[in-house]
């Protein structure tokens, strides 16, 4: 068999063998509460004012982009429509979900790489303290409780944006821009939304856990680490948005 | 599965032994047929040059590295065919100090002492908390920096610190992967003290492996000299300091 092939199956078993793990360790006592309620409140916290400073820039810049075009059509009264549908369905999701693929995804891979190679997991390990309940699921169940709740934060100040755009250029009030929010945004939008958010929640977390806990090679391993994460989970991160539009689709 | 703690030579307990054990690393083989016993209240000293396999070999006692064949026994715990649960009671009876100390960077010396005991005792009261630390670190010398950070520590300071974490757990059995490595021959000497002082107060067997020569005349009441993966020669230091074996002369005489 050739080597990349097999190195590629070899990759794969030990992908598989950490998903094992890591759903196996998700439900096994003690739960790790006291870490994960530290790591949502790390992750939520150290991520919200660059998610909302980026929501708010893009939901502003967006808001500015589409409206010459529906202007061009006398279309404009849909401007908060368009921005809305685009912001809860995709958008928000997409922008928060690819920040914190950069943001969090490098920062667990490289904190857990960093420990692996100074033997710190080891150690762990054989003081029988559990590090993988402690380290990874404590982070992917983080990542995967905090990004719903960033997206929701991210598309209200997307939104808020918007609103202050629009208000500027045509004068449209608080009320009647909510309004218009509202005839088109469904539950489906805010479900599916909220749905995709916790993929890309786990998927980081994932990634992350599992570039920086299989690390090797030294502080090299701790650079690649880092690397793979946020290319991995970037990737997973499209493909998920992807699908998830394919499958929401059939419910619309 | 053979209980070590049943079986005696002479008056002393064998509290650990490895039989006929095996490890390769992509077909090549670091361990050779390797056999040891660990006694009672021993401080057992696997000297070798680097890359003789000395560190896969206690790397394998605890389960950190898987061996390809072979028994290893801990404490009666077969360690190869130990389910996580055993596997982790195993462990918290027996200390590592690793070659790197592995102190965790991220935390206070005075959490990295308080961690083991959360974890593995489930002690949440601060003042027990607290009396243990306090007591640790007495121990390795070094009261007053429970609030220092690793980065803030020398290297002597962090083996020290290294070695007081494992202490608070009261284990049966020391392993000591390169204690001295990297230390001037002062903080060398005072931790080969150390290692004394730690057997005499915690009646620990130690295991401990070596590439110093004054580290192993210091500590050891036993010695096996690994050559390539193999046991070259077994024997007190004074017994086996003055071989002709071409493999260990220069070692000794270096």
């Amino acid at each position: 068999m050739p080597d990349a092939i097999q190195t590629l199956l070899l990759e794969c078993e030990s992908i598989f063998r950490f998903v094992q793990k890591l759903l196996k360790q998700a439900v096994a006592r003690p739960f790790e509460w006291r870490e994960t309620v530290r790591q949502c409140f790390e992750i939520g916290n150290r991520s919200l004012f660059l998610i909302c400073f980026t929501a708010f820039l893009s939901g502003v810049v967006f808001t500015r982009q589409s409206r010459p075009s529906l202007s061009s059509f006398g279309a404009e009264s849909w401007l908060p429509s368009l921005v809305s549908q685009a912001v809860i369905r995709s958008l928000g999701p997409l922008i928060t979900g690819l920040i914190c693929a950069g943001k969090l995804g490098s920062n667990i891979a490289a904190e857990l790489a960093s420990m692996k190679v100074t033997e710190q997991i080891d150690a762990m390990e054989v003081s029988g303290t559990r590090p993988f309940s402690y380290l990874v699921v404590s982070r992917v169940i983080a990542t995967t409780l905090m990004m719903p709740l960033l997206v929701v934060f991210a598309d209200v100040i997307a939104l808020f944006g918007s609103y202050l755009t629009v208000h500027t250029i045509n004068n449209t009030s608080l009320q009647l821009y909510l309004n218009e929010v509202s005839v088109v945004i469904t539950f489906l939008d805010i479900f599916s939304s909220i749905l995709l958010a916790t993929f890309f929640g786990f998927a980081i977390g994932f990634v992350g856990s599992y570039a920086g806990y299989t690390a090797a090679n030294g502080t090299s391993g701790v650079g690649k680490a880092a690397n793979n994460a946020v290319v991995i989970s970037m990737l997973f991160i499209f493909i998920i948005d992807l699908l998830s539009l394919q499958i929401i689709n059939l419910f619309r | 599965m053979v209980d070590a703690t049943n079986d005696t030579v002479g008056n002393k307990a064998i509290v650990a032994f490895l039989h006929n054990v095996k490890k390769s690393f992509n077909g090549v083989e670091v361990l050779k047929d390797i056999s040891l016993e660990l006694h009672q209240s021993e401080n057992l000293v696997i000297l070798g040059r680097s890359g003789s396999g000395k560190s896969v070999l206690i790397k394998c006692m605890v389960g950190l590295i898987e061996a390809d064949d072979g028994d290893i026994n801990v404490l009666g715990y077969d360690v190869r065919h130990l389910e996580p649960k055993a596997l982790n009671e195993m462990r918290q009876q027996v200390g590592f100090s690793f070659q790197s100390s592995a102190l965790y960077d991220s935390m206070t010396v005075q959490q990295n002492l308080e961690f083991p005991l959360t974890r593995n005792l489930g002690l949440t009261n601060k003042t027990e908390l607290n009396d243990k630390v306090i007591i640790a670190l007495q121990d390795v010398g070094l009261e007053g920096t429970a609030q220092k950070m690793p980065a803030e520590l020398s290297g002597g300071m962090k083996k020290r610190i290294g070695i007081a974490r494992t202490l608070i757990l009261n284990p049966k059995i020391m392993l000591y992967d390169e204690p001295t490595a990297g230390l001037d021959p002062i903080t060398a000497s005072e931790i080969n003290e150390l290692i004394l002082s730690v057997r005499e107060k915690y009646k620990t067997s130690s295991l401990i492996i070596t590439h110093d020569i004054s580290c192993a005349r210091h500590t050891s009441d036993r010695v096996i000299a690994l050559v390539d993966g193999k046991t070259k020669m077994e024997g007190t230091f004074d017994a086996i300091k003055d071989t002709s074996d071409a493999d260990l002369a220069p070692f000794f005489n270096y």
